[in-house]
């Protein structure tokens, strides 16, 4: 296997264990209008852009980050796991602000389309005759 | 009147004593207070002393005007008392109400003959009728559509039954005389404007002339044989069941009879309007393309339990609550614990009288511990029933009839 094919096959490793594990949360296109994308990833431009471009998208496309919606701390579990799993370097003093951008940009966008999960319940014991 | 607020939308100075003594504290800068601001302190648990006569755990989702919702498990009654009776105001409620100097109007294109009736009048003129009518906000269920709907975000609580006293509509209209070119009746109320601006109405809705003159379409005064809430209309009302709850004016002052479909505020643009054809999630939809929303659709709520009730495994439980069709009656009621995947019918009361909801009852037992969700469908005589997921998108988030679910988790011992 040539050094090409397997860069592709590792590339493809990568993308489709992410997706693999991926929470259920549902994907959205009706993004929030963040302003103006990058042309060429596709990311929301902002200061710290660059830093997610050029830490994110070596091994993965932008679209991976851009089709997802996640909390802070469900950011935070992915790049923990591709650390574990998928040779991500440590982010260092880079982290928080990555986490930063991706909890302000892809966030959950906090209703579903169809129905809800119930939440908020106040469980109580009922006591039957 | 009890208002708190006078007639500019300021609080009273009485309320602010009331206010003042629950706080413990003076309120500092209480003159400059914003319209319709009320303190943290004063939130719910003193909900009476703002909204006199209303049960301390109803919902505010806005306090200028008001709009208050019930949590189910609170409309468990299959009549609806007072104080459990959702209040959805457009305006600011009249601030005094003289009882001897009351009258009700009725004018209009087409009306033979304009008449005035004082309440006495109206109460010894005309024979009385009782009837139990489910009164329903349009916008009851908003708050499940996406992208979301501007307005006040109901989720279950805009809905009753009570039973009205009053006189039939059809009775008085025909003492004035319906001339033969009448197709719409709407009304005029005492409420006043949230700018001030006395020349505007709030709102002033109504009904065909078909829908006015049915034996149920009432002049009111009673509910459940004592005065009305004045959050719900002291001391006159129209009433219309199974139809928009705006389409029910209170505080009525006048009625017309027009020659055309009525256009007063709230019956054109887009206000307790739908489109006319099913649109995508967040389509614009052309001002001609809207209709009035007219009988309501089929709908069920679970009152009983309330959600979350935690049963052991082998307990049977009980579930029951209310169902209503708008003009049309409920043919069966079924529920589900498995998300919708198999369904049992349950039982199924006839309504009191026609446009009053009907109750159900069912006992559901659990085959293992976890969570549940009880959901309840009913449907029409038609054959119309809930829809599991929200139905179809409209701009302004009406009708939104989706199947009401409650959370029970079944334990082990």
């Amino acid at each position: 296997m040539s050094s090409a094919m397997r860069k592709i096959g590792a590339f493809l490793f990568v993308v489709l264990a992410f997706l693999a594990c991926r929470t259920n949360q549902p994907i959205k296109n009706n993004t929030l209008d963040h302003g103006e994308k990058d042309a060429e990833s596709g990311l929301f431009l902002d200061n710290d852009m660059l830093l997610v471009k050029g830490q994110c998208t070596g091994c993965h496309s932008a679209k991976l980050i851009s089709m997802n919606r996640f909390t802070r701390e469900g950011w935070k579990e992915k790049i923990t796991w591709m650390q574990q799993t998928q040779n991500l370097w440590d982010l260092g003093e880079a982290e928080p602000a990555i986490l930063d951008y991706l909890a302000k940009y892809y966030a959950p966008e906090g209703k579903a389309s169809r129905r809800a999960n119930l939440e908020n319940i106040e469980w109580y014991p009922l006591n039957l005759p | 009147m009890n208002s708190i607020w006078n007639r500019r939308g300021f609080l009273k100075k009485t309320t602010l004593a009331t206010m003042a003594g629950v706080l413990g504290a003076n309120i500092v800068f209480a003159k400059r207070m914003p319209k319709g601001v009320i303190p943290v302190g004063l939130s719910k648990q003193n909900l009476e002393e703002i909204l006199p006569g209303k049960h301390p755990d109803l919902i505010i989702l806005n306090n200028k005007p008001w709009n208050v919702q019930v949590p189910p498990h609170l409309l468990d009654d299959a009549t609806t008392p007072g104080d459990k009776m959702f209040i959805r105001n457009n305006g600011i409620p009249p601030e005094e109400v003289n009882l001897d100097n009351w009258t009700l109007e009725i004018d209009g294109e087409s009306v033979m003959n304009s008449k005035s009736y004082s309440l006495k009048e109206l109460k010894t003129k005309f024979k009385q009728y009782s009837y139990h009518l489910t009164l329903e906000c349009g916008g009851n269920g908003r708050a499940g559509y996406n992208p979301p709907a501007s307005g006040n975000q109901w989720t279950e609580g805009a809905v009753s039954c009570g039973k009205w006293t009053g006189v039939r509509l059809k009775d008085v209209l025909q003492d004035a005389g319906i001339k033969a070119d009448a197709v719409y009746m709407g009304y005029h109320a005492a409420d006043n404007h949230l700018s001030g601006d006395e020349s505007k109405e709030p709102i002033s809705r109504g009904v065909p002339m078909a829908k006015a003159l049915e034996d149920e379409s009432l002049i009111a005064w009673a509910l459940n044989d004592s005065d009305i809430p004045l959050m719900n209309g002291y001391p006159l009302r129209l009433v219309f069941g199974g139809w928009p709850a705006s389409a029910s004016g209170k505080w009525l002052e006048r009625i017309s009879i027009r020659n055309k479909e009525h256009d007063g505020a709230k019956m054109t643009g887009t206000s307790y309007r739908v489109p006319k054809y099913p649109v995508a999630p967040g389509q614009k939809v052309p001002l001609e393309d809207f209709k009035i929303i007219e009988s309501m659709p089929v709908k069920s709520l679970i009152t009983q339990p309330k959600t979350g009730a935690m049963i052991r495994k082998g307990e049977i439980l009980n579930i029951g609550g209310h169902a209503w069709a708008g003009d049309l009656e409920v043919k069966n009621v079924s529920y589900s614990i498995d998300f919708g995947a198999t369904w049992q019918n349950c039982e199924l009361e006839a309504p009191v009288n026609r446009l009053a909801w009907q109750q159900w009852h069912a006992e559901v037992s659990f085959a293992k511990e976890g969570y549940y969700e009880v959901w309840a469908k009913a449907t029409d005589i038609n054959g119309t029933a809930q829809p599991m997921v929200i139905p179809g998108w409209n701009p302004k988030g009406y009708l939104n009839n989706s199947c009401h679910r409650i959370a029970v988790k079944i334990t082990d011992s």
